[in-house]
């Protein structure tokens, strides 16, 4: 029997390469890179982070949102860790729109730890209409929401080529390697020095994308690092408690078949 | 019955993959339990400030905090005299005015009826602070019960003044 | 069963059980004589218990933070993997809790077919069974809509316009289950309050699915009928309780990759996009376990048709204990068919992998030839294979066939393969 299983499996198994070799011809295999967030162990670079937020704020943030962060995220566990006063300093720079008032009207204030990132539109209508009739995606949750996730992002992110000959491209679209389609409404965002990093790493093309991709994935699953620690003691203990059943097992069921 | 052998390497082993069977159930337990707490961003929304700058001596607000009512009264001179007054041998929960209003134009209290949580209404009562229509206790102008069930005064928060026009509670 | 007169030993347990039997039932469960050769396929239907009370719990839990409105749904959602107190765990749980359940009902399905299980005396636990199974499709389909991402709602788009297939009635039908005239809002809170109330339902079907069990007891890998008990048995507790947990604790470990490690490869990443309903994604896949019946949905280029082939290849799992008519139960003595089995195997796992493939060119003549397959072993070969098959001989009782040793199922079936 088991035999045949493997006989079988592997007949499974080649009938889906094959297939798969049949469509995978459309688009540019992905740049990998090997993020830090990867692996069992896989922890987020404190300081990456830190530089991601800056490019977002400084380059994305200008169309893309990102609603579902709070300010306070910034100096929670697991994430950028600003200390709690850097975070409030940034919260601060930004106006929050509040009310209604006691009369009844809206008013302006400067943001807090609990408000939630300031959206660059009022409304994706307006976001839609800003942008030539393309809608910049909210990019909480980003790099969950594209297959091939950080790699995908990071490779769109250099991935701006001149189109192949014979590509014509209407006004105010760009041809990008690695897009779905090919053809993006955004323009290049990044070009090397575009923001000046505090920690004086020189900011070029790459360590851009990587920085913001790594931003974006922790905004994507802030609780990565919490998952991998949990995950990896919820493992050890189940092998552990596996093992002792076993041998509560077999030894139950030697009163039944002693030679087993 | 071969367990009788070697009774004793049996019964560590399943006594040890009983406790550490539990270990694990508690374990699954907790997150379950936990969710139910206050989550993050209930916790964040722990502070909040409020202008008081146009309130009238005699007038009072009320503000939403933490999901309750918090009053806050600016007391006229009388009212505060009334309050600082009172032996402190006659309170069923003996605290002094002074401690309660450090200061004393400005009361900022929980506007909870410490009985059964029922929202007590301002300016009434046998003791011209407040009084709650649920059970019939009346506290007096500092906030402190003087007759009905309620057990203790009505609790202060824990505020302070970012300026002199704003209180921030919490 | 034997423990009809089961006598509680303290005076409370006596007067309590004469009211109320609890204490009776709760004998019967340990003693309940289950064959000793049960390998460990048979230790799915426990894990499955686990699967379903799990996924009550996490689904209460997620119900309590969970908002059932197309505006707030995917807000609430994100609320519980950000803020929520180990809400990321419990929803990952929960999302990967469904698959994990099919994965262990599909094996459990495919062990009773291997050791015919569903022959008499057992056919109404096997109906039993396909109506759970049924629900839990629908249950699933329901909760995939919850979370109102794209593949949510445009997975409810496709899957109820099925019903405008039928002839006459479609249209009002499918505003009837919409609520509307097109998926939404009302959509999503009946498929909330359904989402919720079907796994109730399934529990109450797996009790009765375990009391029909308990009227004839289990089959087992060598498919004869056990005197009980007897030397061929062995009392549920401890000892099948304790290989259950055994199983159970092995395919944790599995469940736990999963949620910890890659808590999103079963589902797709569409879904973490906002529903739109301007805008259909590029390539509309149900979840894994459904793959299946997509593919034979789409192999039938008739709309109607490939409906009704659709909801057939689940009727005729309905009714396999009639299709069937071989008199032998387990395919450990029936050579041909093991072999007609495995083949089915093979086709279920490719119209599986052709439902997660565009419906075009070759995909499309596999697709077509499995699904023709699938239904040729139900309605042909099974029949035709139970009267022409020259089964193996059985053996009287588990521990007869190999003297003096232990009746391991492996060695019988080293025996006589």
């Amino acid at each position: 029997m088991r035999k045949k299983f493997s006989y079988i499996f592997i007949l499974f198994l080649v009938t889906v390469f094959f297939s798969q070799k049949a469509c995978s011809e459309e688009t540019k295999k992905l740049l990998k890179v090997d993020w830090s967030f990867k692996g069992y162990f896989g922890k987020f670079d404190r300081a990456s982070l830190q530089r991601g937020y800056q490019v977002y704020t400084e380059v994305c943030a200008s169309c893309h949102s990102m609603k579902y962060l709070s300010y306070r995220n910034l100096a929670e566990e697991g994430g950028p860790e600003f200390s709690e006063e850097q975070a409030k300093a940034i919260a601060a720079n930004f106006e929050v729109t509040d009310g209604p008032n006691d009369d009844g009207e809206m008013f302006t204030r400067p943001g807090k730890l609990s408000d939630k990132f300031v959206n660059p539109y009022l409304n994706d209508k307006e976001a839609i209409a800003a942008n030539g009739g393309a809608y910049p995606p909210d990019m909480s949750v980003l790099v969950k929401a594209r297959s091939g996730g950080a790699d995908y992002v990071y490779s769109v992110l250099l991935g701006y080529e001149d189109p192949p000959a014979g590509v014509k491209l209407d006004d105010g679209v760009y041809y990008n390697a690695y897009m779905y389609g090919n053809n993006i409404k955004m323009p290049n965002p990044l070009s090397d020095g575009l923001v000046e990093y505090n920690d004086g790493t020189e900011a070029t093309e790459e360590q851009m994308a990587k920085d913001v991709v790594t931003f974006l994935a922790w905004s994507a699953e802030p609780h990565l690092e919490e998952r991998h620690k949990i995950g990896f003691k919820v493992i050890i203990y189940l092998i552990i408690l596996t093992f002792l059943a076993y041998f509560s097992m077999k030894r139950l069921w030697s009163r039944i078949e002693p030679k087993v | 019955m071969s367990d009788q052998k070697k009774p004793k390497r049996r019964d560590f082993l399943f006594t040890a993959s009983y406790a550490l069977g539990a270990v694990g159930v508690g374990a699954a337990v907790w997150p379950l339990v936990d969710q139910m707490n206050p989550d993050r961003s209930v916790k964040a929304l722990a502070s909040t400030e409020v202008d008081v700058s146009s309130l009238e001596p005699g007038k009072s607000i009320t503000v939403l905090w933490r999901g309750k009512p918090v009053f806050i009264k600016r007391r006229t001179q009388e009212e505060i005299s009334e309050a600082r007054a009172v032996d402190l041998k006659e309170l069923k929960h003996p605290e002094k005015d002074e401690d309660r209003a450090k200061n004393p134009e400005w009361l900022v209290m929980l506007g909870i009826c410490t009985h059964l949580g029922c929202v007590p209404l301002g300016d009434k009562g046998e003791y011209n602070g407040w009084f709650c229509p649920c059970h019939g206790s009346h506290y007096d102008t500092s906030g402190r019960i003087r007759k009905g069930p309620a057990p203790t005064n009505m609790e202060i928060p824990k505020y302070e003044f970012v300026n002199s026009n704003t209180i921030k509670i919490g | 069963m034997s423990d009809h007169n089961y006598v509680p030993s303290s005076k409370l347990g006596k007067w309590f059980n004469d009211r109320l039997p609890l204490l009776t039932l709760s004998a019967h469960l340990k003693e309940y004589p289950t064959p000793k050769n049960l390998n460990y396929w048979w230790t799915f239907g426990g894990i499955l218990t686990f699967c379903l009370i799990t996924q009550i719990i996490t689904g209460i839990v997620l119900g309590m933070h969970y908002v059932a409105h197309a505006d707030l749904a995917f807000d609430s959602v994100e609320h519980i993997m950000r803020d929520v107190n180990y809400g990321w765990l419990i929803r990952y749980v929960h999302a990967n809790g469904a698959s994990m359940f099919f994965l262990a009902v599909y094996i459990h399905i495919f062990r009773s077919l291997y050791y015919g299980s569903y022959k008499s005396p057992r056919e109404v636990i096997w109906i039993i069974g396909m109506i759970i199974y049924l629900l839990m499709m629908m249950t699933a389909f329901m909760g995939y809509v919850l979370p109102w991402g794209q593949m949510s709602f445009w997975g409810a788009t496709v899957i109820t316009n099925l019903f405008s297939a039928i002839p006459l009635f479609g249209e009002s039908i499918t505003n009837w289950l919409w609520g509307g005239y097109a998926v939404d809002n009302p959509t999503l809170t009946r498929f909330f309050s359904l989402h919720y109330l079907l796994p109730f339902l399934i529990l109450g079907l797996v009790i009765l699915h375990i009391w029909a069990l308990h009227v004839p007891g289990n089959n087992n890998p060598i498919g004869i009928d056990l005197k009980k008990p007897s030397k061929d048995t062995v009392p549920f507790h401890p000892y099948i309780v304790i290989k259950d947990l055994f199983a159970l604790l092995l395919f944790l470990i599995v469940f736990a990759f999963f949620v910890f490690y890659s808590p999103n490869i079963l589902g797709h990443s569409d879904n973490y996009i906002e529903a739109n309903p301007l805008v259909t994604p590029a390539h509309i896949v149900p979840e894994w376990y459904l793959l299946p019946f997509y593919a034979i949905l789409r192999s039938v280029p008739d709309k109607l048709l490939g409906v009704v082939a659709m909801f057939a290849s689940i009727f005729i799992l309905v009714i396999l204990p009639w299709l069937d008519t071989s008199k032998i139960r387990s395919a450990v003595f029936r050579p041909l068919y093991k072999q007609f089995y495995w083949i089915l195997v093979i086709d279920v796992l490719i119209l599986g992998y052709m439902g997660a493939m565009p419906a075009e060119g070759i995909y499309l003549l596999i697709a077509r030839v499995a699904t023709g397959y699938y239904f040729v072993h139900f309605l042909i070969i099974l029949p035709i294979l139970g009267n022409k098959e020259k089964t193996l001989p059985v053996p009287m009782s588990i521990t007869e066939p190999i003297l003096g040793g232990s009746a391991k199922p492996e060695m019988v079936k080293k025996n006589f393969n």
